[in-house]
């Protein structure tokens, strides 16, 4: 039996029914959900932010917070390590996806079936485990001190923004891999081959048939690690400890530490105006960039 | 489709005319040996034809050509020379594949520019190309389309242009007109031919499954089955005078009938009758041999060779008659243009055939007439 949406493709009329709702009630759980877990607790932080604790205008609480030199740093902070893990991310991921793709080798399925468990890992777990290898007191400093007698090891960047940035791009790589495996699995060998007998060679192939064809795949996965990386808390936490303090990071600080809730709130009011600015940035240049490389994938015709 | 215009052929057509050659190549996956010591030569500017069944090697015999596959023994040559371990990029020869592989998101043009501009043709020359190629191929009018605004004609028209661009000495076509219709494959065929009227130059190693567009298009015909050449020659020859029992069946239709040699020279014996043959060259008296009569060179009614039957199913073909008739345990087809007065299922009917259209053959292990 034909469901109501395929009755609706196929252009049959509904059959009248004695007692039906109106359309509109079918919205109302839905609305009523994402008002109440999101919307109400969204409208409290706006209007907590612009509530100072001492009174006064109603965006003295933003000029106090914007012009602290805590803030800035936490803004840089957080702009950088995003942008920063969001391009190592698509870098070391359309590599890596393109060997596990299309370079023959044992265990290349194996490789691609982890990546999918990799995805269910907990962050912590990622850092940990850099702590343990490039640790001031990990695997590879101990390494040094043992085979040189120092007293201390050469690695001592993880509680640094380059520690954090290696973190993430470590923990978010595969999720851009998955999309890209997928993407790479639709180019069709016959277009691989036909450019290799025209007289590519394999870096103008990658350049100029799989690039183009896995770019909706790529930008889905960039955007996805755009918008994780720029509200990661445990991550830098872990990893940065005080040293490295984003916009989520502070927003816990305050909050928690300081009992500042209002502050708390102009973090997070500006930390969720920069996700949505930096993402539909993002996703400008993204449509740019989609335009400029032709039309999208096409289903042929007969 | 509208006939091209007359376009300068020269630029667009191989500077040099380039055979191939396989020298006892054998290709192999594991202990699975898909093409066994073939041994073939395309004459620079012929069109030969693989002909084959799926599983027969012709695909993986053209992929050596192309460098997709490395062959565990022999050469492979092109113009002469030892292309086996150079890599695919480097071999010069166009290829188009059964699902076009045009690029969807490059437009016509620039998908036959993809060719000279991956090997680094002087930019001045690369659009002139296009043009030619685009021309040659009827498709000048579509540049600026995309790949999926065509029809599957147009595009294996704009993945042949793409694959002239380079001005192969040899183009590697693999069942290129195997996902088209009835009609557009008909069409596409005289395309085909007319294209290599007009590239002399080119040689052709077309695969393919089709025997009719093996016999329409092919100078020679090497028929493939199971990993091993089976026959080489024109289309004629393969037809008329096929060498071995597959290449009959698989060329055209045959009856294969299970005969002795004998006893007079040029004559068999089928069940108890004795019948004439062109010849019983290669066939020792006495030997057992399989004939091979073409359904449409057998008549119906008394003649030379009569072979006296029941019938046991008769199809209406619209042009044709096909008639099984039930010969001494074995159906002989026979193709009679469209009779007014059919016999009906279970008559007694009388068929036969001029000796000259009988070719013995010799008999195969296993083989089922």
């Amino acid at each position: 039996m034909a469901s109501v949406t395929q009755r609706a493709r196929l252009g049959v009329p509904r059959a009248p029914r004695a007692r039906t709702l109106p359309r509109f009630l079918w919205a109302l759980p839905p609305v009523a959900a994402l008002g109440l877990v999101f919307l109400h607790p969204l409208v409290l932080l706006v209007r907590q932010s612009f509530t100072p604790d001492e009174g006064g205008p109603a965006t003295a609480a933003y000029a106090e917070v914007l012009a602290a030199a805590s803030f800035q740093d936490a803004l840089v902070n957080t702009v950088f390590i995003a942008a920063g893990a969001t391009a190592g991310c698509l870098a070391l991921g359309f590599a890596l996806a393109l060997v596990v793709a299309f370079v023959p080798f044992p265990g290349a399925r194996a490789l691609g079936r982890f990546i999918d468990i990799f995805l269910a890992f907990p962050s912590f777990l990622i850092t940990l485990a850099l702590l343990f290898v490039y640790g001031t007191t990990g695997v590879a400093n101990g390494v040094w001190t043992a085979a040189t007698g120092a007293a201390s090891g050469p690695l001592d960047f993880l509680h640094t923004p380059w520690g954090v940035l290696l973190a993430e791009i470590t923990y978010f790589t595969p999720f851009v891999m998955r999309p890209l495996l997928a993407a790479f699995s639709q180019v069709e060998t016959g277009q691989l081959e036909a450019a290799a007998s025209l007289g590519a060679r394999p870096w103008r192939i990658v350049r100029t048939v799989i690039l183009p064809e896995a770019l909706p795949s790529l930008a889905a996965g960039g955007a996805l690690v755009l918008v994780m990386c720029l509200n990661e808390f445990g991550i830098v936490l872990f990893t940065g400890a005080k040293d490295v303090v984003t916009l989520p990071v502070l927003v816990y600080t305050k909050a928690i530490l300081d009992g500042d809730y209002t502050g708390a709130c102009v973090v997070a009011v500006v930390n969720i105006a920069l996700s949505v600015a930096l993402y539909a940035g993002y996703r400008a240049l993204v449509a740019r960039t989609g335009r400029k490389g032709g039309a999208p994938r096409a289903r042929t015709q007969q | 489709m509208a006939a091209p215009p007359e376009t300068a052929v020269g630029p667009v057509a191989a500077k040099t005319a380039a055979g191939i050659r396989f020298d006892h190549v054998s290709v192999a996956y594991g202990d699975h040996t898909v093409l066994d010591g073939l041994d073939l030569t395309v004459e620079p500017g012929e069109v030969m034809a693989l002909l084959g069944p799926s599983g027969s090697g012709k695909t993986t015999a053209l992929r050596a050509v192309a460098g997709f596959v490395t062959p565990v023994s022999g050469r492979v040559l092109i113009g002469g020379r030892d292309v086996t371990a150079l890599p695919p990029y480097k071999r010069g020869i166009g290829m188009v594949v059964q699902s076009y592989a045009l690029f969807p998101h490059l437009r016509v043009a620039d998908n036959v520019a993809f060719g000279p501009k991956a090997r680094k043709v002087p930019r001045a020359e690369i659009e002139p190309r296009v043009t030619e190629a685009l021309e040659l191929t009827g498709m000048a009018g579509y540049a600026r389309r995309y790949p999926r605004e065509l029809s599957g004609g147009q595009q294996q028209r704009v993945a042949i242009a793409r694959a002239l661009a380079i001005r192969p000495g040899v183009l590697l076509l693999d069942e290129p007109l195997s996902a088209l219709d009835a009609q557009l494959r008909s069409g596409m065929l005289a395309e085909l031919a007319r294209l290599h009227r007009e590239l002399p130059d080119v040689s052709i190693l077309y695969v393919t499954h089709d025997q009719v567009e093996a016999l329409t298009l092919a100078d020679r015909i090497a028929v493939m089955d199971r990993a091993r050449l089976r026959d080489c020659g024109t289309p004629r020859e393969l037809y008329r005078a096929p060498r071995t029992e597959f290449t009959a069946s698989f060329v055209g239709n045959a009856n294969l009938l299970p005969v002795t040699a004998g006893p007079g020279d040029a004559t068999v014996t089928f069940g108890n009758r004795e019948l004439a043959v062109r010849g019983t060259e290669g066939v020792a008296p006495g030997a057992a041999a399989t004939l091979c009569v073409r359904p449409h060179l057998v008549g119906l009614g008394e003649g030379p060779n009569a072979l006296r039957g029941r019938l046991a199913e008769l199809q209406w073909r619209g042009a044709t008659h096909r008639l099984y008739v039930e010969v001494a345990g074995h159906r002989v087809m026979a193709d009679e243009r469209e009779l007014r007065t059919a016999p009906a299922v279970g008559d007694e009917v009388t068929l036969h055939f001029a000796p000259e259209d009988g070719v013995l053959l010799p008999a195969e292990a296993g083989a089922d007439g």
